[in-house]
């Protein structure tokens, strides 16, 4: 029964555990979905100028335009991904929910990169806690541009239960 | 000016401009068209009254911790350059929400020629919730 469950670890959580995706590539990097980024996160106003005005991005460290350090270059995916099932009565280690996250930031991302991912699961530890047998699981995902230079590492805790 | 605060000009215990902002589905919907978030718990009050939020839809994880990133751009200027981020999402972000992201400076570091600050950051919602407790790392230009 569910409720005997003494772990929430996996087989496949053993067999992939440090291993390391294949890479993914970004289209690359158009100047528009910078701005269009821009606009969207700091409404009602408007974007700072680093991330739509050239003669002025020229003038500062950057040299350029950058790209908001939140910015996503995997959005909008084709061919789409399947939609992920989620299970209609979740079981024991079937509920979850998102633990947090960190983010340490390399370069900044550019119109005309492209930006490749890979992620591993690297760790994860658990306790019975009020919610019952609960497990953190740690993911790391690497961002690299199209030079080898870091962009972005995250580590996200997932939380299972 | 592409850059407002030097590391000597600041100190632990100092507070950094906040950045507010109330959303809404008009910021929920340009956040989803940006970043093809389009989830129905983010769209629509009787989906997210299914998914245990009594109030209806309610808004991104990831919204907030733009928010987040633009109250270090707005406090350091364009040149900033932040070198770590973290929160854990604690509570919901509810339609019609005062969203204000705080940061208050607890340790100034120098190593490899390098002038950090870190500081604990939140999301502080209008009844006083702290909807995001975290941290960031930044990199300040320096005078010396």
């Amino acid at each position: 029964m569910a409720d005997e469950l003494t772990t929430l670890v996996t087989q496949e959580m053993l067999d992939s555990r440090d291993v390391w995706s294949e890479k993914v590539y970004s289209r690359p990097i158009s100047l528009n979905d910078i701005i269009k980024w821009g606009i969207a996160v700091y409404w009602p106003d408007d974007p700072p100028r680093i991330y739509w005005d050239e003669e002025y991005a020229k003038t500062t460290k950057y040299g350029g335009i950058i790209a908001p350090q939140d910015f996503n270059p995997f959005a909008w995916p084709v061919p789409r991904p399947p939609a992920r099932e989620l299970p209609k009565d979740p079981g024991v280690g079937e509920r979850g929910m998102n633990g947090g996250q960190t983010d340490r930031y390399g370069v900044p991302m550019r119109p005309g990169d492209v930006i490749s991912t890979s992620s591993a699961l690297v760790d994860w530890n658990e306790r019975v806690g009020s919610l019952g047998l609960t497990i953190f699981t740690y993911t790391e995902v690497r961002w690299e541009n199209q030079n080898g230079e870091l962009v972005k590492s995250r580590t996200s805790v997932g939380i299972r239960y | 000016m592409a850059e407002n605060v030097y590391f000597e000009d600041v100190n632990v215990g100092d507070d950094i401009p906040s950045f507010t902002r109330q959303t809404d589905l008009m910021h929920w919907n340009r956040y989803a068209a940006v970043n093809d978030e389009f989830v129905y718990i983010h769209m629509d009050d009787e989906a997210g009254r299914a998914a245990a939020n009594e109030p209806g839809a309610f808004g991104m994880g990831n919204l907030r911790w733009a928010y987040l990133l633009n109250m270090l751009r707005e406090w350091v200027g364009d040149e900033v350059d932040v070198r770590e981020l973290g929160v854990q999402f604690r509570a919901i972000n509810q339609k019609n929400d005062v969203l204000t992201c705080v940061g208050t400076i607890t340790e100034k570091i120098e190593e490899n020629g390098d002038h950090l600050v870190r500081l604990d950051t939140n999301v502080i919602n209008q009844d006083g919730v702290a909807t995001c407790p975290g941290h960031a790392v930044v990199a300040l230009p320096s005078r010396g």
